[in-house]
């Protein structure tokens, strides 16, 4: 259940950058989470709706934005099938993880008075 | 305040971050990291399953190296400091980091118990995990090498179930493989098939710490990973 500490890791930044904006309130969070981050998107809302009341973030909508996991190969840029063993078909080189380990904050909403 | 219609609504500001969400912990884990670095030591964060074997390898490993370098180790575990003292017991300063109820060791914890070591006087640290092949999976502590023990007995399709683990791993110790021929049909083939699914460059080592078998081919890579000085 690390997702309750990547939420702490969450509100602290928010709050730090609304603070920075002199924002009242934050309107909407953005997040983009890998498909293979390790990260349970599903118990991230879940954490967040749970760790949000109280704070700058308590009536803040939580958009999860999901990023598909792809595999290339770094020589001759084939993209390989999902399950696959991970080394080129056709040049045997090791596949490089191009996207879906993602957990990344995007954007922040905030109501600036 | 909008500035459209003057009706007095506070105004919406975007503001793009584009930040990963564990960049503290990152931050602190490059503090350790230069840390390891400026004293020349290597430093390994030894993940797996409760009961993988992971202490019982570090034993094995810190009585084969003893005459040839200095071990630290500090352990993660919820509740008890019982693998410190077997590990101390087997000649090695070690500590505890409690974590209560948290499934996982985070730089910061790290980066407190380095404090309990001199770390000139060592040349390989080790930092056991918390028993667990999911949350440790994507916290950096700043080590130099990930390395992730799994026990034959837990089955060969645990690489696939938890990817995330393997992906980050430098080396997969497979442990107990004495007991392999009482596992009716389960090959070392089957481990590495999986393995080559989730890792790009598969690097393992098949050991048992009982019976010493492959020990010899785990400890030449460890003390070859070791920074040159």
């Amino acid at each position: 259940m690390h997702e309750y500490s990547i939420v702490s890791a969450l509100l602290e930044r928010v709050s730090a950058e609304a603070r920075a904006h002199n924002a009242t309130s934050v309107y909407r969070l953005t997040l983009r989470i890998g498909d293979g981050a390790g990260v349970e998107p599903d118990l991230l809302s879940k954490a967040y709706e749970h760790f949000r009341a109280g704070t700058i973030c308590a009536r803040a909508e939580l958009c999860i934005e999901p990023v598909a996991e792809r595999w290339v190969c770094p020589v001759c840029g084939r993209t390989l099938a999902r399950g696959a063993v991970l080394s080129c078909e056709g040049c045997g080189m090791p596949a490089r993880l191009m996207s879906g380990d993602e957990i990344i904050l995007e954007r922040i909403e905030m109501e600036v008075p | 305040m909008c500035q459209d219609c003057g009706c007095g609504d506070p105004e919406i500001v975007p503001v793009v971050v584009h930040e990963r969400l564990l960049s503290g912990n990152d931050r602190v884990a490059r503090h350790n990291r230069e840390h390891f670095a400026a004293h020349d030591v290597l430093a390994i964060n030894l993940m797996g399953s409760p009961g993988s074997g992971k202490t019982a390898i570090l034993e094995a490993t810190a009585r084969a190296l003893a005459s040839r370098h200095r071990l630290g180790a500090v352990s993660g575990d919820l509740a008890t400091d019982r693998d410190a003292q077997r590990l101390r017991a087997a000649g090695i300063p070690a500590a505890t980091i409690t974590t209560g109820s948290a499934c996982h060791l985070d730089a910061e914890m790290v980066h407190r118990a380095l404090h309990d070591f001199a770390l000139d006087s060592l040349d390989i640290f080790v930092i056991e995990n918390v028993g667990n092949l999911v949350c440790p999976a994507i916290y950096d502590l700043g080590q130099t090498l990930n390395v992730v023990a799994l026990s034959v007995t837990e089955g060969e399709d645990k690489p696939l179930k938890y990817p995330v683990m393997f992906r980050n791993a430098q080396a997969v110790l497979l442990t107990k493989i004495d007991l392999l021929p009482h596992l009716g049909g389960v090959s070392l083939q089957m481990f590495n098939d999986a393995l080559a699914r989730v890792m790009p460059e598969p690097r393992t080592f098949p050991v048992s710490a009982l019976t010493g078998e492959g020990m010899d081919r785990w400890l030449e890579w460890l003390e070859a990973s070791r920074p040159r000085v």
